[in-house]
This record gives structure tokens, sequence and C-alpha cells, in this order.
């Protein structure tokens, strides 16, 4: 019925069964030691569920359906970030503009006009949003805001926006489609997030940057990048057109990026003394909590792969 | 065929709003009360407060969750008399002061004895944006010689961000709503007044929409 791409098809199976297999650990756990309280691991794994859910049926459905969750998702993220930051009231229509520019970004995404799709922003945006700060006229406070809002717009629209332009570059892999690159960006962001995490766990010691993030480690960390540095390795040529040294390479960036997109969404936290940056998504936060490294990865993945292979 | 009227009002427009383009973070959600009478008494920056509320209901129930509003803003005239009515249903309250307590509250009696849940802003109007005001005793009169119904605290914050007073254009927030438990009986006016605001600021601990960065320009002190 519908067209699904060998590699990614089998890719998505598989995916469904470490879901499968990460639920039927819980209900062991749970029922191995009744009186522990494991709601949030079962809300977290719940959540997965959800999300994977979802994300597949998009890709699944059309390019088009693809495109407009990752839109959204890029709402979600921006109007995050405006709540736990403080703004001024001035800006209030500011503000507005800078939700605008959101279906303004992934409509020159869905056509694959590259050039607007990588200036527009940027240039465009960055130059709007002081001049109608200016024409409201409140100057106190000017560089702050400014600041703040077009960090929000870089971080949650331009970078996230880079994983919908994924699908629309010409396809080179037949057997993956356009959807494997966007899979294989995905599993392997969430994937680190999840490796660095268990390595962390078992081998812990060494702190990394103990004043952002107390429980991030050396060990969880090299963990992380060489697990990804292996799976990547592996599943690069099969879902995307890299080569066996690049998908290496492509692994390690991702690994490495992905860390610091973490930490970097963690200092902001700290900042404002808050835990999470919202409730959305349960045992997991908001969409920021759970899109920090993917802030940092899927632009350095789209350009390392636009270098290499177009 | 006021109360499809409702549903299809929070079902089509109302929830949609709430929840996909503001968005909440919300807390305490079992302290809600889920049967009337009762009585919510939360902060007020903006129209949407009670649209919020309200929308923490579900459809089957919404009908039964009845705001207390000045009859002198939303019955000023007659299309926003009839959305207020029947569209919200609220039940109106007169501000002038010049009625007498049983007289001006009768409405509120009625709903509470009817099993209705009741939200009220004691804080009386909107206000500054994200600013708490003096808080009323009104809500006094209403409870004090009630034995079945109990007061719980509800603090919202970021609505004012989103649509504060005088302003048309809705800007997406994420908002917070923490629900405190309910507040035992006071024994004067005073004395819930007083419950009640700090009720509001505890809760307000629990709000992430808040929070100043620790420092702006200044390094922190070694």
């Amino acid at each position: 019925m519908f067209n699904i791409p060998p590699h990614s098809f089998n890719v998505m199976l598989v995916v469904l069964g470490l879901l499968l297999t990460a639920t039927t650990c819980r209900l062991i756990l749970a029922r191995a030691k009744p009186q522990k309280d494991y709601t949030e691991l079962r809300q977290r794994i719940q959540s997965w569920w959800w999300m994977i859910g979802i994300i597949f049926v998009c890709l699944i459905v059309s390019q088009t359906t693809a495109i407009i969750l990752f839109a959204f998702i890029s709402f979600l993220a921006l109007k995050e970030f405006f709540s736990i930051v403080p703004t001024r009231q001035a800006d209030r229509r500011v503000l507005f503009w800078a939700y605008i520019s959101i279906p303004i970004q992934y409509y020159f995404v869905s056509i694959g006009w590259y050039g607007m799709f990588i200036i527009f922003i940027p240039i465009y945006i960055f130059l709007l949003l002081p001049m109608r700060m200016v024409l409201i006229g409140e100057t106190k406070g000017f560089i702050y805001s400014a600041g703040i809002i077009h960090w929000a717009v870089m971080l949650t629209v331009f970078c996230l926006s880079h994983i919908a332009y994924l699908l629309v570059l010409p396809v080179q892999n037949q057997a993956a489609g356009d959807m494997g690159l966007v899979i294989f960006l995905l599993l392997m962001t969430q994937l680190n997030d999840v490796c660095q995490y268990i390595w962390g766990k078992l081998l812990g010691r060494h702190k990394i940057i103990p004043k952002v993030s107390p429980n991030k480690t050396w060990e969880g960390f090299i963990g992380g990048v060489l697990s990804i540095a292996l799976v990547s390795t592996l599943l690069g040529p099969y879902l995307t057109p890299l080569s066996l040294k690049f998908s290496l390479l492509a692994g390690l960036l991702i690994s490495g990026s992905g860390f610091i997109g973490d930490v970097v969404i963690s200092s902001i936290k700290r900042d404002l003394e808050i835990k999470d940056s919202g409730s959305l998504i349960p045992g997991h936060g908001g969409i920021l909590d759970r899109c920090d490294s993917l802030i940092f990865t899927s632009p350095l993945f789209f350009h390392f792969l636009y270098y290499v292979n177009y | 065929m006021e109360r499809v009227l409702k549903i299809l009002f929070f079902a089509l427009i109302v929830k949609p709003i709430v929840f996909i383009v503001l968005g909440l973070n919300l807390r305490g959600k079992p302290n809600l009360p889920r049967e009337g009478p009762a009585l919510i008494a939360a902060n007020h920056n903006s129209h949407l407060d009670t649209l919020v509320l309200m929308s923490l209901y579900p459809l089957s129930k919404i009908h039964r969750v009845r705001p207390v509003a000045a009859a002198d803003y939303f019955l000023r005239n007659k299309y926003l008399a009839w959305f207020a009515l029947k569209c919200i249903g609220i039940i109106p309250i007169n501000r002038s002061g010049r009625m007498r307590k049983s007289e001006l509250f009768a409405g509120c009696h009625q709903a509470l004895d009817q099993g209705e849940i009741l939200i009220l802003f004691p804080e009386g109007s909107r206000g500054n944006p994200e600013e708490l005001s003096e808080i009323k005793r009104g809500i006094y009169h209403i409870v004090h010689d009630r034995t079945d119904t109990r007061v719980t605290p509800v603090m919202m914050h970021g609505l004012g961000r989103a649509l504060p007073r005088g302003e048309a254009l809705l800007v997406p927030f994420n908002c917070d709503v923490i629900i405190g438990e309910s507040l035992p009986d006071a024994e004067n006016g005073e004395q819930l007044v007083i419950a009640i605001k700090e009720a509001f600021l505890e809760l307000q601990k629990y709000c992430i929409t808040c929070s100043q960065p620790r420092s702006w320009i200044q390094d922190p002190k070694p």
C-alpha cells in the first residue's frame, strides 16, 4: 500500500523491535521488584512509543506530512524557548514575527530552494526582527531582547529545519529513499543520548563539566562516541549515500555535537534555574529537553553530507 | 441545546487553542476538584485564564464549571452577553457595591447548591500583566456558611504574556497552571485572604515560565 523503501523499512522494524524489548524489560523489572516505583521509566518508554510512532507514520504517509511535522516541532520548541526565557511585554509583536518565520522557512524547504533556505533566517529574519523592535521603540533591554529572540529562532527553526531538508535532497541511495537520511540522523542522535547515559551509569567516574551537568562523565561520553561510531559505520552505507569511511566520520560528528547540544540547553536551564523546559513529554520533560542534541546534530550532519555527496 | 453549543465551542475552538497554540505546564492535576460543589480561586491576568481552567475538564463536565464574572463588563452589550452566558456559562456578578451581600451572591449559591464548580478570581480584575494584585474578600461571603464547599487555589503564569489586557493579538506561549491542595476552612475573611495569598506565592515557586537568569551582565561572585 505505502511505498516504503526496503532499507528504511527494515531499520524501522529494528527500532520497533528495540522498543518492544524495552517494554518487555520494564515489565520483567516491575514484576521482579514490585515494591520499587518504575513510574518514570514507564512514562519514558511510553513517550518513546508515541514519539517514534508519530515520526514513522508521518514519514510513511508522505514527504509533505513529514515536513509539516518538523515545522510543528519547531513551533513547539520555539514556543517553549520563549516561555522559559524572560521576554519584554513590548516585544509581543516581534515574537509574533518570529513565529511567522516557521511556515516560511519550511515552505522554502518543501520546494527545495536551497539558497533561500540557507539565508532566510540568518539574513532576512536576523535583520527584520530588530527593525520591528525599533518600530515599537522600547530601548530598555533592547540588546538582550534582540539577542534572545534571534538565538531562539536560530536554534529551534533554522537548525531544526535542516532535518526536514534532508527529505528533499535528491535521493542517491535508492534502497533507503528520502527518509533514510532522516531515520539515520534521528536514530544516531537519540541512540547517542541513550548510549552516553548507559555508559555513564555503568562506568562513569570522572566528571566532564561538573558546573553545567554533574551527571556527565568522560566514561559516558567516550563510551557513547565509540558505540555510535561503530553503529554508524555499519548503518551509514545502508541508509545513506555515505561510504564506510565517511559513515564513521558522520558518527563521530553526530556523537560529539549531540553531546554539545545537550549541555548547551542544560546551561540555559541552569541559568534560569529550572530543571525541565516544559512538561509536554511525560518522563522526558519539554520538547527542548528531547531535541537538545538534535539542534546541533542536524545542521552539522546535513552540511557534512552536503559537502561530501552533493 | 445550550450544552451542545458549549461542548462544540470548547471542542473545536477553546481546547485546540489552549493545548496547541498555547500549551500548559500543568502540575497538581489530582488536586483539581472533580465534582461540585467546589470553588476554584485563581489569579487573574488574562481573558484566557477562564478558558484554560475550563479546558482542564473533560467535555462531558464543562457545563458544570461556572466562572463568576463581572456583569458590567460581560453583559455590556447583547452579543457579548449572549456569548458569555450561552457559550461560556458565566455567573454574572454586580461589581458596583450597591447590592446586599445575600442578593449579590445568590447566583453563586444557587450554582453550588446544584453541585457545580465555581471559578472565581479573587483579585477582582486582570490588573497588570503577570503581577499579583490585592485579593478581595468577596470570596469569603460565598463559602463562610457553606460546610460543603472547599476553596482550591490555582496559580497561573504566562497567560498575561500570551494575551494581556487591552491586546487583541494572541501570541503563543507555554503557560504554567499549578493547582494546590484545597484550603482549610477559614474563620474570617481576612484569614481566607491571607491563606489564598500564601497559597498563590507557594504555588508560584513551581512556575517555570517566570524565572529570571541569575546574571544578565555581571559575572557571578567567586
